[in-house]
C-alpha cells in the first residue's frame, strides 16, 4: 500500500498541461501567419520549436546531467513566442542564435523553468534586435498561401509614424488593423486571432486578466492624455493599442507566469509599469516599438513587488 | 588629452576622498575585541558544523575566551589536536576525550526486513516519522529518506541503494553529531572510534518484545540476553528488550557478536572476519569449566 | 436562497459522492473490540475497568484525565482482555482496553426506543454535564470535547450556532446520510446545543450538491416547534466545512489568527456531533457509535457502504464485512481524500471521530514527480487563509522560523489545498505542516517564558 502525508488527490492540472494549453492559446495566431507567410514562417517555427526543444534536452542531458524537462513543454512555449515575436525573414541562423540566448541564456543558465528573471522568448527578440538590426526589421512580405492585396512590404505603421509622425499614418483604417495587418512579426498580423487565444487562457484559467488589462488600460490612457493634449504630434489611443507587438505582449508575454507579480495587485502594478513604458518608447524612444523593452525592463521589479504585495490573509489585516 | 586627464583626476580624486571618509569611519565605530577570540578562530577547523552546540567557530571561540575553563566547550571536528592549541592559546587545560565516530544502528536492510508499504511523501525521514511507524513492520528503525546524509557537512554519509540504509565513511566523519539530531528515530549514535577504528555494537534499535521484532526483521536484536550472559566484562545492559555494549567497558573480544542468534551486534574494522566456531568452542570450554569448578 | 460561500481561495476537486444512495445498515459485532483511551483532543482518558471486569455496553470504561478530555464508554457487553498499548492509525503506541464481546446487553437507563423526544430540558448545567458524561466529541474531524466548546468562557457570548453539514471531503457520505435519515434527532440535537448557549440564532449549513439534504432539512424544521433555526445553502467548494470557513461563508465574520471561534459568537458543531448530542440528551446515550463510509474509486458501487458502527471495532473487521480490501487499491485511508490519514495497514480500531474507510487507485491517489516552481501563485490563491505557500516553502527551505512566522504559518489549517493544486507536484503541505509545528512550538515556549517572566515579577 501507498503511504504519505494528505491530500490524497490532485487537481488535473500540471506543468505541461497548462504550457500545452498556452499552445493551443497561440495556435490561431499561428495558423493565421502560417496562411499569410506561407512557407517562409513555417521554416521559422521550425527552426525556433525544434531548436529550443533541442538545446533545453541538450543542456540538461550534458551540463546539468539531470533527468531531462523538455516533457514539460515549456521550450515548445518558449521556440512558439520566439518564432512570432520575429519578422517572417529572420534568416534561419538568426533564429537559431535567438533559440541559444533565450534556452541557453535566459532560461537554462538560471536554472531552467521557473528560476529565470527574464522571459526567454523576449530576451532572445530584444538580444537579436540589437545585434541584427538588418535583419530584425526587414519587413518583406513573402508569398503566403493566401494572397493578400494590400500585402505591402515597407515600414510597419508603428515605423512609418516614428519616421513620420502623424502625417505618416493618416487614414488607416482601424477595423482593417483588427483584423489583419501585415508586416511586423509574424505574430502580430492579426489582434482577433490573439485575443481569442487570450481569451481561451482565461476560460481555461490558466492566466488571470489583470497584468494585461492594465496594460491595455495604461496605454489607452496614457495615449489618451498625450493626443488630447497634442493630436497633431501624438498618436490616438485606438492606434496604440492595435499596432506593433502589443496584444501579443500583453496577453503572451508579459504573462509569463515566472516573470510576472505572483499576487493580483502586484501584476496591475507590473502592468502600468509596461504600459507607460511602452507609450514613453513609442512616442520619445529611438526605437518605433517598445512592448519587449518595457517588458524586460519590469521583469526586473518582479521580486520587489512579490515583496511588496501580498495574498489577503485570513483574519489579518 | 584634457578628457583623459580630466577623468583620471576626477576618479583619483574620489577615490581618496573615500578612502578617508572609511578611515575615519572605521576609527569611529571601531569595536574593541579581545584578540584572542581571532587567534583561538584561526586554529578551529572552520567548518561552521554546529557540532559543538554553538551557532559556529566564531561563536565558539568568543564563548571560550569568555569562560572560565574548558569543560563545556570542545570542537568535536578538530578533536583534541585543536582543543590542545585552543588551552594553549587561552591558557586553560584541556580535558582529552577520546575520537567518536557515528555508528549506524539499524540493520533493517531491504532483505531483512519486509516492506509492507510504500511512501509516497517528500523525501524526509522528519515528516515520514511524524505520519507513521515507517514501510516495515518495525517502527523503530531507520526511514531511509536520507535525512541524516543531507545533514552532513563533511560528505561522510551516503544511502546504500542496495541495503535502503545510510553507511558510515569513518574517514570523514568528525563526529560533529549533525546526523545524530537529523535522525527523527535515534538511530544513529557516536560511538568511541576504538582502537584502529574496531568496536562492537548493537546495530538495532528496537524495543518491541522478542516475537515481534524479530517477525519485523530477520536481524533485529530481541532482547534475549545471549550477549549479556556471555559477555565477561560486564559490559552489556539488556534493557527495554534491548541490548546496549558499553564502549568503555567493552574488550572486543567478539563473543557476543558470535553469540547473537539475530546477528544484531556487528563487529567493525576487525582485521579478521569473525570465526564464530572458535569463539563458540572457545565459551563452551570456558562454561564447562565453570561448572566444573562449581560442581567441585 | 442565495447560496454562501468563504471568501478566500478554496478547490473544487470531484465530490466523488458515490456512496451516498447507500442506506446507512448496522454493522454485526466482532468477537473482540479494542477501545482507545486517546479518541478526542487533548489529554487521554484513564481507563477505571481492570483486566477481568464484566463491562456492559455504555458503562464508563475510562474517565478524563484532564480538563480538556473525554469520558469513553464500553461500546459492548463482556469481559476486559486487556488492557495495553496498541498501535494506532498512525502506528504508534496508544492504551487500548481490549474487550470480548459476549451477547449485548446494556447498560440501565439508556433509552433504546426510537420515539422522537421533542421536549428539551430547561436545565442548562444538567444538559452541559449530560453531554459531558456521555463522552462526546466533535465528530468533525477534530474530535474536540463537545461540552468544552459549549461552554464558552465568561464573557464571550455565542451569537450563532452553525450546524457543519457542508462535508465537503469527496467520497464522504456519512453526514450526507445521517442529515436523510436521522433529520428531526440532528434538528433537536442542534436545539439542545442552540437552548445551553442561550438562544442564540442557529443554521444549518450544507453544500449544494446534497440538494436532498437540504429539502429533509428544511421540511423536518417545518414539522419541529424550534424557532430560530435555518437551512443555509452553501456552494460546493472545498475546504467549506472548515470551521473558519464555515463562520466566514455564513456570518461573514473572519476569526482572528490564533483565535477561538467563539472570539466573534460563533460556534460550530457537526451535524454528527447534533445527533450524538440529541442521543446523549435525550436518550441518556453514551457516544458508542458513529457513522462511517466504505468507499472509494476502485470500489464496485455494490461495495459501498455506509456503516453504523460501534466504537473500537477493528478497521480490517470492517473492511472484511464490506468485501474485502478491493482490488486496484493503491492507497488506504482513514477520512476524506484531502485531509484523511493514508494507513499502513487495517490493524487499528475506530474511534469516535472515524469517519471512512477509502480505498483509492493508484491512478488517483499516486503522487506525480516533483518539478521546478513555475510561480504560477495558484497554490496562494487556493490556500483558503491567504498564504503563500510558495514563499513558506523558501522560508522552510532556508530555516527562516522568524520570517514563516511573519507570513502567517501558524494560520495554516492544513486542508492541502496547496497540495492539491500545485502544477509542479511540489509537495508543499508536507514540508509546511513541520514548519507550522515549529512554529507553534516557538510561540507556545514564548507565551510560556512571558507567562513565567509576569509570574516572577509579581512576586
Amino acid at each position: 500500500m501507498l503511504v504519505s502525508p494528505s491530500p490524497h488527490i490532485h487537481a488535473s492540472v500540471s506543468t505541461r498541461s497548462l504550457m500545452l494549453d498556452v499552445v493551443i492559446a497561440l495556435l490561431p495566431a499561428t495558423i493565421v501567419a502560417v496562411l499569410f507567410y506561407g512557407w517562409s514562417e513555417l521554416l521559422v517555427l521550425g527552426v525556433s520549436i525544434a531548436s529550443c526543444v533541442l538545446l533545453e534536452w541538450a543542456i540538461t542531458r550534458w551540463l546539468m546531467k539531470k533527468p531531462s524537462t523538455v516533457g514539460d513543454m515549456s521550450a515548445v512555449v518558449t521556440g512558439l513566442l520566439l518564432a512570432l515575436n520575429l519578422p517572417v525573414t529572420t534568416p534561419w541562423w538568426v533564429v537559431l542564435i535567438g533559440a541559444v540566448v533565450a534556452i541557453g541564456i535566459a532560461k537554462m543558465s538560471f536554472g531552467g523553468l521557473g528560476q529565470n528573471v527574464f522571459n526567454p522568448a523576449i530576451t532572445a527578440r530584444v538580444f537579436l534586435l540589437v545585434s541584427f538590426p538588418a535583419q530584425m526589421t526587414d519587413w518583406t512580405v513573402p508569398a503566403g498561401f493566401i494572397h493578400s492585396t494590400d500585402a505591402v512590404s515597407g515600414a510597419t505603421l508603428l515605423g512609418r509614424y516614428a519616421e513620420g509622425g502623424m502625417d505618416a499614418i493618416a487614414g488607416t483604417d482601424y477595423l482593417q488593423t483588427l483584423f489583419l495587418n501585415i508586416g511586423g512579426s509574424a505574430g502580430e498580423i492579426s489582434a482577433i486571432a490573439l485575443l481569442v487565444g487570450f481569451v481561451y487562457l482565461l476560460i481555461r484559467r490558466v492566466i488571470k486578466p489583470w497584468i494585461t488589462l492594465s496594460i491595455f488600460g495604461t496605454v489607452a490612457l496614457t495615449s489618451l492624455i498625450f493626443w488630447l493634449a497634442n493630436p497633431a504630434q501624438f498618436s490616438d489611443p485606438v492606434f496604440n493599442l492595435l499596432t506593433g507587438g502589443l496584444i501579443l505582449g500583453a496577453c503572451f508575454m508579459a504573462t509569463d507566469y515566472v516573470t510576472s507579480p505572483m499576487s493580483n495587485w502586484g501584476g496591475v502594478i507590473y502592468g502600468i509599469g509596461i504600459g507607460f513604458l511602452v507609450m514613453m518608447i513609442r512616442y520619445f524612444g529611438s526605437y518605433p516599438e517598445g512592448v519587449s523593452f518595457a517588458i524586460l525592463l519590469m521583469n526586473m521589479t518582479v521580486p520587489l513587488l512579490n515583496n511588496w504585495f501580498h495574498q489577503k490573509k485570513y483574519g489579518r489585516k | 588629452m584634457t578628457g583623459i586627464i580630466w577623468t583620471i583626476a576626477v576618479l583619483a580624486g574620489l577615490g581618496l576622498l573615500l578612502a578617508l571618509l572609511l578611515f575615519a569611519l572605521a576609527k569611529k565605530f571601531r569595536v574593541e575585541e579581545d584578540p584572542r577570540i581571532d587567534e583561538v578562530e584561526k586554529v578551529m577547523p572552520g567548518a561552521n558544523c554546529g557540532g559543538c552546540g554553538f551557532a559556529g567557530c566564531r561563536a565558539f571561540a568568543d564563548s571560550a575566551v569568555k569562560a572560565p575553563n574548558l569543560d563545556n566547550h570542545y570542537c568535536p571536528v578538530g578533536g583534541n589536536d585543536v582543543m590542545k592549541q585552543v588551552a594553549a592559546i587561552l591558557g586553560y587545560e584541556v580535558k582529552e576525550k577520546a575520537p567518536e565516530v557515528a555508528v549506524v544502528r539499524c540493520n533493517g536492510t531491504c532483505a531483512n526486513r519486509p516492506r509492507t508499504n510504500t511512501y509516497d511523501g517528500v523525501q524526509s525521514c522528519k515528516v515520514k516519522a511524524a505520519l507513521y511507524a515507517g514501510d516495515t513492520a518495525c517502527a523503530f528503525g531507520c526511514l531511509g529518506c536520507g535525512d541524516c546524509v543531507s545533514a552532513c557537512q563533511f560528505g561522510a554519509l551516503s544511502m546504500d541503494p542496495e541495503t535502503g540504509l545510510p553507511v558510515v565513511d569513518e574517514s570523514k566523519c568528525t563526529a560533529c553529531g549533525a546526523c545524530v539530531k537529523a535522525c527523527p528515530k535515534a538511530i544513529i549514535e557516536l560511538r568511541p572510534k576504538g582502537p584502529r577504528g574496531m568496536k562492537v555494537f548493537v546495530s538495532c534499535v528496537n524495543k518491541d518484545k522478542g516475537p515481534v521484532a524479530k517477525k519485523a526483521c530477520a536481524a533485529a536484536c530481541i532482547g534475549c540476553g545471549i550477549c549479556a550472559k556471555t559477555c565477561t566484562h560486564d559490559a552489556i545492559v539488556v534493557e527495554n528488550n534491548i541490548a546496549y555494549i558499553d564502549a568503555s567497558k567493552c574488550k572486543l573480544c567478539r563473543e557476543c557478536e558470535a553469540m547473537c542468534p539475530t546477528g544484531s551486534i556487528i563487529g567493525l574494522n576487525f582485521p579478521k572476519p569473525l570465526d564464530k566456531e572458535t569463539i563458540k568452542a572457545r565459551i563452551a570450554e570456558r562454561n564447562k569449566k565453570a561448572k566444573e569448578a562449581a560442581n567441585a | 436562497m442565495r447560496k454562501l460561500t468563504f471568501s478566500i481561495g478554496g478547490v473544487h476537486p470531484n465530490d466523488s459522492k458515490l456512496s451516498k444512495d447507500c442506506a446507512i445498515e448496522i454493522l454485526p459485532l466482532p468477537q473482540t473490540v479494542y477501545v482507545s483511551v486517546a479518541q478526542h483532543l487533548g489529554a487521554p482518558a484513564v481507563p477505571v475497568v481492570a483486566v477481568g471486569d464484566k463491562v456492559k455496553v455504555g458503562q464508563v470504561i475510562a474517565e478524563p484525565g484532564g480538563f480538556i478530555s473525554a469520558f469513553v464508554h464500553s461500546p459492548v457487553s463482556g469481559t476486559v482482555k486487556s488492557i495495553a498499548p496498541r498501535a494506532d492509525l498512525a502506528g504508534k503506541p496508544v492504551t487500548h482496553i481490549e474487550i470480548a464481546v459476549e451477547g449485548d446487553e446494556w447498560a440501565e437507563g439508556i433509552d433504546l426506543s426510537d420515539t422522537l423526544v421533542t421536549e428539551i430540558p430547561t436545565d442548562k448545567a444538567a444538559t452541559l454535564e449530560k453531554i459531558k458524561q456521555c463522552g462526546i466529541v466533535g465528530l468533525g474531524g477534530a474530535t474536540f470535547p463537545t461540552h468544552v466548546k459549549l461552554n464558552p468562557a465568561p464573557g464571550s457570548k455565542a451569537e450563532c450556532l452553525i450546524i457543519n453539514g457542508a462535508e465537503c471531503e469527496p467520497y464522504l457520505t456519512s453526514d450526507y446520510r445521517i442529515m436523510l435519515e436521522r433529520t428531526k434527532e440532528i434538528i433537536v440535537g442542534a436545539a439542545i446545543m442552540q437552548q445551553v448557549l442561550g438562544g442564540c440564532k442557529c443554521v444549518i449549513g450544507i453544500e449544494e450538491n446534497k440538494p436532498e439534504a437540504i429539502k429533509a432539512m428544511r421540511e423536518a424544521l417545518k414539522e419541529l416547534p424550534y424557532e430560530n433555526i435555518k437551512v443555509q445553502p452553501l456552494k460546493k467548494r472545498y475546504p467549506q466545512g472548515g470551521e473558519k470557513q464555515l463562520i466566514d461563508a455564513v456570518m461573514k465574520r473572519q476569526v482572528g489568527s490564533g483565535g477561538l471561534p467563539i472570539s466573534v459568537g460563533a460556534v460550530v458543531q457537526n451535524a454528527a456531533t447534533a445527533l450524538a448530542v440529541y442521543e446523549a440528551v435525550q436518550k441518556n446515550k453514551p457516544l458508542i457509535t458513529n457513522v462511517l463510509t466504505v468507499t472509494g474509486d476502485c470500489l464496485p458501487i455494490e461495495k459501498q457502504h455506509n456503516y453504523l458502527f460501534r466504537i473500537g471495532i477493528p478497521l480490517s473487521f470492517i473492511a472484511e464485512q464490506a468485501g474485502g480490501v478491493p482490488e486496484g487499491a493503491a492507497k488506504i485511508i482513514s477520512g476524506g481524500p484531502m485531509m484523511g490519514r493514508a494507513i499502513s495497514n487495517l490493524d487499528a480500531t475506530t474511534v469516535k471521530g472515524s469517519s471512512s474507510i477509502l480505498y483509492l487507485s493508484e491512478e488517483a491517489t499516486k503522487r506525480a514527480p516533483e518539478s521546478n516552481c513555475i510561480r504560477c501563485g495558484r497554490c496562494a490563491e487556493a490556500c483558503p487563509m491567504g498564504l503563500e505557500p510558495f514563499l513558506l516553502r523558501r522560508l522552510t527551505l532556508a530555516g527562516d522560523l522568524e520570517g514563516l512566522e511573519a507570513n502567517a504559518m501558524q494560520d495554516c489549517i492544513e486542508c492541502g489545498c496547496c497540495l492539491y493544486s500545485c502544477p509542479a507536484n511540489i509537495p508543499l503541505l508536507d514540508l509546511l505542516r513541520q514548519s507550522k509545528n515549529q512554529v507553534l512550538g516557538a510561540i507556545r515556549a514564548r507565551a510560556a517564558a512571558a507567562k513565567a517572566a509576569a509570574e516572577a515579577a509579581k512576586k
